[in-house]
């Protein structure tokens, strides 16, 4: 601590928002796990493909529902990570290709091995993985999370799949963050019929219902379209009903905080009106913003991944949660393969992170409360 | 009170316009006008339209006059109750959508009334019992409402049911009353079967309506007059539930407006995992062929019903609770 010699009450006095903002955060653990797990999926995300053991894209017709397998760490008392090779089996009752582990043949689990290139933050070319077997060929591989019916390692993919269903809640909220934040200031800085009339809107906006909207908007997009321009029309499409809420916050702390005696004092001291929104006000409000837009996020990625579930939002080859959960539509693939419901708990962890998060910064928004 | 239904009548009017711009919008985004699909299907069966029978056909549908007339010469059709003809089904839309649409209501409001009688017990005992193990278990059933998308909660029971039980858990009539007409014994048989996709639905609302529910009726708890009741004897149960439970009820039914939009939304993904024969399945074939007459019907009903639904929703507490009724506001 620098402040020696100062009691907690000077500490207190002296202390910024952004710091007395942080202490109280600090305190509510549940929030700071949170952050920490939200973090991780990010940085996963970002280094997404150095995590992949396999091409995410690579299909293989031979290695069509391979289960999950572990990897196991000794060998005879030594410590040798490996896998167990695969041996394929044709079941002779329903003539399935069965996979049984062959635990004669033993692969061994190596750090930092080269498998497909791939470019490091989409500009470093590099063949560089964080882990995988050397050289693995055919059935020969390491299936954390098993394949799909292509044959495409689902742990790859999924890693993989991070980027894509991480940022598109960020692309959507940033787009409801302009929205909201434009509407519901101009709501709560002028108030009387504009406020009327956006308060209005929004109430009518809050009570369609929103998945059959987003399903319509989102079939009409045009075949041809590129991967990426359906991306942004799906972050566009999200995000044209989830500003309210933030509108709504905007609009509150505007009202509230416009009558507070600093801003009146900053008027009558001659502040130009931008000046004060920015100056003034928004030091105040920015937290309970972030709080906001961190519980706006999960809402994001759920909606994404519901609109890939159905086949209407993202479309293959992109790969997203929702992509993934596609797989598992059908109760009967389903139960000869469970694995495949695995996208489900990062989709789960996300929600509850980020909701636990957006709760605890909601109680450290107001620091002097 | 006046005053309140009538600006809720006239908010309704409002939103169903908006919803049916919206279906419009839906409907003629695809590239091509509807006479343009019109002759594209008929001519994968084989049969032709001639340029003059086009034509024709673009100024009955007032196709070639400005978008909004077209809004206008449609929104008549509507009105009058004729919404066109299934492009996929080669049938009038509405013969298409038949009960299913009631069928969905049935579910969306199965649930809505599930998330209040759930909702509303656990809350209140959350609350008068802060901190006990129920209150912990109730957090945490909540917490797991709030982070599992319905649809993931309906395809992780099927896949369970389907698992462990051998059965498929799904669909809302037994295969014999699936195509039979309506009777008392095919009611009894929804009656069965609605229960789980209800509650599949309700949880994540439950879990909204619990937290609230508790935040609220915990701040009036600790109110100098409920200390005052205590302290002059009044049961505990009668000093939770005779005030503080009425006082802590205003923003639990403000909140509840939103909740039916977002049941039927759920209901549209859910059904489809489920199998469940409401208009879900329904609008998801429709999009994926472009039957933008049949998808558009579809958003349509479902917004208008959506909003009578939430409608009655909000009567129905306004009833319950009289600071509406006097107040004139939510």
């Amino acid at each position: 601590m620098t402040a020696v010699g100062l009691t907690t009450n000077d500490r207190l006095a002296q202390a910024t928002q952004l710091q007395l903002t942080w202490w109280r955060f600090r305190r509510h653990r549940l929030a700071v796990i949170s952050l920490i797990v939200v973090a991780l999926f990010y940085l996963g995300a970002v280094f997404a493909d150095f995590l992949a053991v396999m091409d995410p894209h690579a299909t293989d017709a031979r290695r069509s529902f391979i289960p999950p397998q572990g990897i196991t760490l000794f060998d005879d008392g030594a410590f040798r990570p490996h896998v167990s090779g695969l041996k394929g089996v044709r079941d002779p009752k329903s003539f399935k290709l069965v996979y049984t582990p062959d635990p004669a043949r033993k692969l061994p689990v190596a750090l930092f091995v080269h498998g497909y290139p791939y470019q490091l933050f989409g500009l470093i070319p590099t063949d560089l993985h964080l882990f995988g077997i050397e050289g693995g060929q055919g059935v020969d591989g390491i299936f954390l999370l098993g394949t799909d019916q292509l044959g495409r390692d689902l742990w790859s993919r999924l890693v993989v799949a991070t980027r894509i269903s991480l940022s598109i809640g960020l692309a959507g909220v940033a787009f409801s963050l302009m929205l909201g934040i434009l509407l519901g200031g101009i709501s709560g800085l002028y108030g009387g019929a504009i406020d009327t009339l956006i308060q209005r809107v929004i109430e009518v906006v809050r009570s369609i219902p929103t998945i059959p909207l987003w399903m319509g908007l989102a079939a009409a997009l045009p075949n041809t379209w590129s991967v990426i321009q359906v991306y942004f029309a799906i972050t566009l499409i999200i995000s044209l009903v989830s500003w309210t809420e933030l509108a709504r916050v905007t609009r509150g702390r505007f009202l509230a905080l416009r009558e507070e005696d600093f801003v009146i004092a900053a008027e009558l001291a001659g502040a130009g009106q931008m000046r004060i929104i920015l100056r003034h006000m928004l030091p105040s409000f920015a937290s309970h913003i972030i709080a906001a837009t961190s519980l706006a996020l999960p809402v994001m990625i759920v909606s994404e991944t519901s609109l890939s579930f159905l086949g209407l939002g993202l479309r293959p080859p992109a790969i997203s949660w929702g992509i993934l959960l596609q797989d598992a539509q059908n109760v009967q693939v389903l139960a000869g393969a469970p694995w495949l419901l695995s996208a489900a708990v990062p989709v789960i962890l996300v929600i509850l992170a980020f909701n636990f998060l957006g709760d605890g910064v909601r109680d450290a928004a107001d620091p002097y409360g | 009170m006046l005053i309140y239904l009538a600006r809720r009548l006239a908010l309704a009017v409002v939103t169903c316009a908006a919803i049916s711009v919206l279906t419009f919008v839906i409907i003629r985004l695809p590239p091509g006008d509807f006479v343009d699909a019109y002759i594209a299907n008929l001519a994968v069966g084989g049969s032709t339209v001639s340029a003059e029978q086009a034509a024709a056909m673009r100024r009955e549908y007032g196709l070639d006059r400005p978008v909004v007339v077209q809004y206008g010469l449609w929104m008549g059709r509507v009105i009058s109750g004729d919404f066109g003809v299934s492009m996929m089904w080669r049938r009038p839309v509405t013969e298409v959508i038949g009960d299913r649409l009631w069928l969905t209501m049935a579910v969306s409001f199965a649930a809505l009334l599930l998330t209040w009688l759930i909702a509303l017990p656990i809350g209140i005992y959350s609350a008068a019992r802060q901190y006990s193990i129920g209150d912990y278990v109730a957090t945490t059933l909540g917490f797991i409402g709030l982070a599992i998308p319905n649809f993931l909660l309906a395809l992780i029971l099927m896949y369970l049911g389907f698992r462990y039980l051998g059965l498929s858990v799904g669909g809302l009539f037994t295969p014999e009353y699936a195509q039979a007409d309506w009777s008392w014994a095919k009611f009894r048989d929804l009656m069965v079967h609605i229960p789980l996709p209800a509650s599949v639905l309700a949880l994540a609302g439950t879990a909204q309506l619990i937290r609230i529910m508790r935040a609220n009726l915990l701040d009036e708890l600790r109110k100098p007059y409920v200390v005052t009741a205590r302290a002059k004897g009044i049961s505990e149960v009668r000093s939770v539930l005779k005030y503080p439970v009425r006082a802590a009820l205003n923003p639990f039914a403000s909140s509840s407006a939103y909740l039916f939009p977002y049941l039927v939304s759920g209901s549209i993904v859910v059904s489809l995992v489920l199998g469940l024969p409401t208009v879900g399945p329904l609008l998801l074939q429709a999009l994926v062929a472009q039957d933008m007459f049949l998808a558009g019907t579809i958003v349509l009903l479902l917004g208008v019903l959506t909003v009578i639904g939430t409608l009655i929703s909000d009567l129905l507490l306004m009833w319950i609770e009289p600071r509406i009724r006097l107040q004139g506001r939510a």
